[in-house]
């Protein structure tokens, strides 16, 4: 009966409110894929443990024990001692943050950089496109594993302090990085600046500036997150490998990839695994963890692409 | 009445690989202030064109206005600058589109959009702008309008759209309004009342709407003075009831008839035989003589020009002519 005489009096019966961001809806949905839940859950148990779990352990990352070197697992060490007598399992964890916060670093970083140039990029197009994308497409043209080899290299040669090479370390990551993103934020923009409602914002009287970071990025936020996610398994990669070939960080700073260095020792890879196996499981599963929540996040964000 | 707006000799080509495509070819117009001017014509006879060439958008480099002036107030909008041109797009001009749908930006809020022309040309803080928003939305007869500025557009119905975006268009009460298909999108009731808002608005703002429509319905509705275009060209224009009661041209009055008549049942509905001619192969003539009924021998080699026939009516065809050669081949 209310709602007849709602009908009659013209007025629009009450809805109830829509759950209404996009936001809402991709998470609702993004808990509802279990693989990509299990992914966020490891990436997040990682960063606690990392970045928790050194504090609560009762010894040093980097003091040297001569006493208790090459010790196997055992009730009082977890994971053994290395060679010079430290705790593998605190090593592993304090390796952890150093590892993970280069990959996020260098993430957040090719992420501006790449959206930045890529949008002014495809925004202006012209003589500014070309040459952003030009000096783009000459990174991407060099193999980027030399590349940063020659730089790690160098950054030996000229003995930068071991405290300042995890900064540069994340900055050449980003640079390496940005391009790939660049290009294809390039593209999103080249395909939105030509929507109508671009148009009606000129036709406001919007500034070029406006129109860029108010009207067209949040609408490649999506896109955004996604490639940020699984950048991040990128570089942290990456950044173990430079590590592994002793030209990334440096001991005695410990990161997953110079602590697989061990491996290369013939003795250390046949009789002491538990030296080289726990980072490298640690590399191994959070990179992939990251990457099955990126694609999960893909998925929800970015319609277009289906499996 | 002072001209609010004068356009002259106005010529806007697009150039592509077969040639160059004159889609508004030496028009001129005027709109007087509180007037409302339809421009009529078939799909791509250039009518969105001339709007977008007001307004400045024609993309170079493939589109350029190559000749003619358009006088809006003192200033000639052609050769005003970058900044000059932003300050007056949204605030003396606005217009808005036919798809309300994709005019609006889908991943930021309705409040988000109204406030900004309201911060950029009025100066107002982002507060005050966002009560000056809601009495927007409310003046467009949307209830609940504060729910309504958190929403976004995909949650709103087309008609709900296009009210948003009249808001938007006399959000900083612009002088001139251009309605580029305003209701063509929308179903006829909802058509109805959208061109009753935007009458309702030019009433009490005495601002001038230039409506670009197809549809003779609206024209009627609306109209104080019509432009019939045809490729590119003004075939006859004149103040709407002399045009609609006594249509000179040929095409103007194929239109006319064309229109279906509500309660009256017919077994075919008259159209204009023929089809508009390809933009690229126009050669001296008039552009409608092959399908036109009074066809001459001048009409496929001259082109006529558009002469006052009346003091209310003007029309660019040869039958009106003197001395021309009424031979029908």
């Amino acid at each position: 009966m209310s709602s007849m005489s709602e009908i009659s009096t013209g007025k629009v019966p009450k809805r109830t409110p829509l759950k209404s961001s996009i936001w809402k809806q991709s998470m609702h949905r993004l808990f509802k894929d279990k693989l990509a839940v299990t992914g966020l859950i490891v990436v997040i148990i990682m960063f606690i443990a990392c970045f928790i779990g050194p504090i609560f352990s009762p010894y040093s990352a980097n003091k040297i024990h001569m006493n208790i070197m090459n010790h196997p697992p055992n009730m009082r060490h977890w994971l053994g001692t290395d060679g010079l007598g430290r705790d593998v399992l605190t090593r592993v964890l304090q390796a952890g943050r150093i590892s993970l916060t280069v990959g996020l670093a260098s993430m957040i970083l090719s992420v501006f950089i790449g959206t930045l140039l890529g949008a002014i990029a495809g925004y202006f197009r012209g003589i500014i496109d070309q040459i952003i994308m030009r000096a783009a497409d000459l990174l991407l043209t060099i193999p980027s594993l030399p590349l940063l080899f020659i730089f790690g290299a160098l950054l030996s040669e000229w003995k930068v302090p071991t405290d300042y090479r995890m900064y540069i370390v994340m900055v050449m990551l980003s640079l390496i990085g940005w391009p790939s993103l660049a290009r294809m934020v390039r593209g999103q923009m080249l395909s939105l600046r030509e929507r109508e409602f671009m148009q009606a914002a000129t036709v406001l009287g919007l500034s070029s500036r406006r129109k860029l970071f108010h009207h067209l990025l949040p609408n490649i936020v999506p896109l955004l997150i996604v490639i940020a996610t699984l950048n991040i398994g990128g570089s942290i990669l990456t950044e173990s490998v430079l590590s592994f070939f002793g030209l990334g960080v440096m001991p005695p700073t410990a990161t997953w990839g110079n602590m697989i260095d061990a491996a290369n020792n013939m003795l250390d890879f046949q009789n002491r695994p538990w030296l080289w196996i726990p980072p490298g499981f640690s590399i191994f599963v959070t990179v992939i963890a990251i990457n099955i929540f990126g694609d999960g996040l893909r998925d929800v964000l970015d319609p277009k692409k289906k499996r | 009445m002072k001209n609010l707006l004068e356009i002259e000799h106005l010529s806007t080509h697009f150039t592509t690989e077969e040639g160059t495509v004159r889609a508004v070819d030496n028009i001129s117009l005027r709109i007087r202030s509180g007037e409302t001017v339809c421009i009529v014509g078939e799909s791509g006879c250039g009518k969105s064109i001339t709007a977008l060439s007001v307004m400045g958008l024609i993309e170079e480099p493939s589109g350029k206005v190559v000749e003619g002036s358009i006088h809006f107030g003192d200033k000639d909008l052609l050769k005003l600058g970058k900044n000059e041109l932003r300050a007056i797009r949204g605030n003396e001009i606005a217009m808005i589109f036919q798809e309300p749908m994709s005019s609006l930006n889908p991943v930021i809020t309705i409040g988000e959009q109204i406030i900004e022309p309201l911060m950029v040309h009025m100066n107002m803080g982002k507060r005050e702008a966002q009560k000056q928003a809601i009495r927007l939305i409310e003046q467009v007869g949307i209830s609940r309008a504060e729910q309504i500025a958190r929403s976004y557009p995909h949650e709103l119905s087309g008609g709900m759209l296009q009210r948003i975006m009249i808001a938007i268009a006399i959000s900083c009460n612009p002088k001139l309004l251009i309605a580029d298909e305003p209701t063509t999108a929308l179903d006829v009731t909802i058509q109805a009342q959208i061109l009753d808002m935007l009458r309702k608005f030019k009433q009490e703002s005495g601002m001038s709407i230039l409506l670009i429509t197809h549809d003779l319905g609206v024209v009627a509705e609306m109209a104080d003075y019509v432009i019939v275009m045809y490729s590119g060209k003004i075939v006859e224009e004149g103040e709407v009831v002399e045009l609609f009661s006594n249509p000179k041209h040929p095409y103007t009055r194929g239109l006319l008839k064309s229109k279906p008549i509500i309660n009256q049942r017919q077994d075919e509905l008259y159209s204009i035989p023929g089809q508009v001619p390809n933009p690229l192969e126009l050669e001296s003539s008039c552009y409608f003589h092959d399908r036109c009924d009074n066809c001459m021998a001048i009409c496929r080699t001259d082109e006529p020009a558009l002469k006052e026939i009346t003091i209310h009516q003007k029309v660019a065809c040869w039958l009106y002519e003197e001395g021309a050669l009424h031979v029908h081949s």
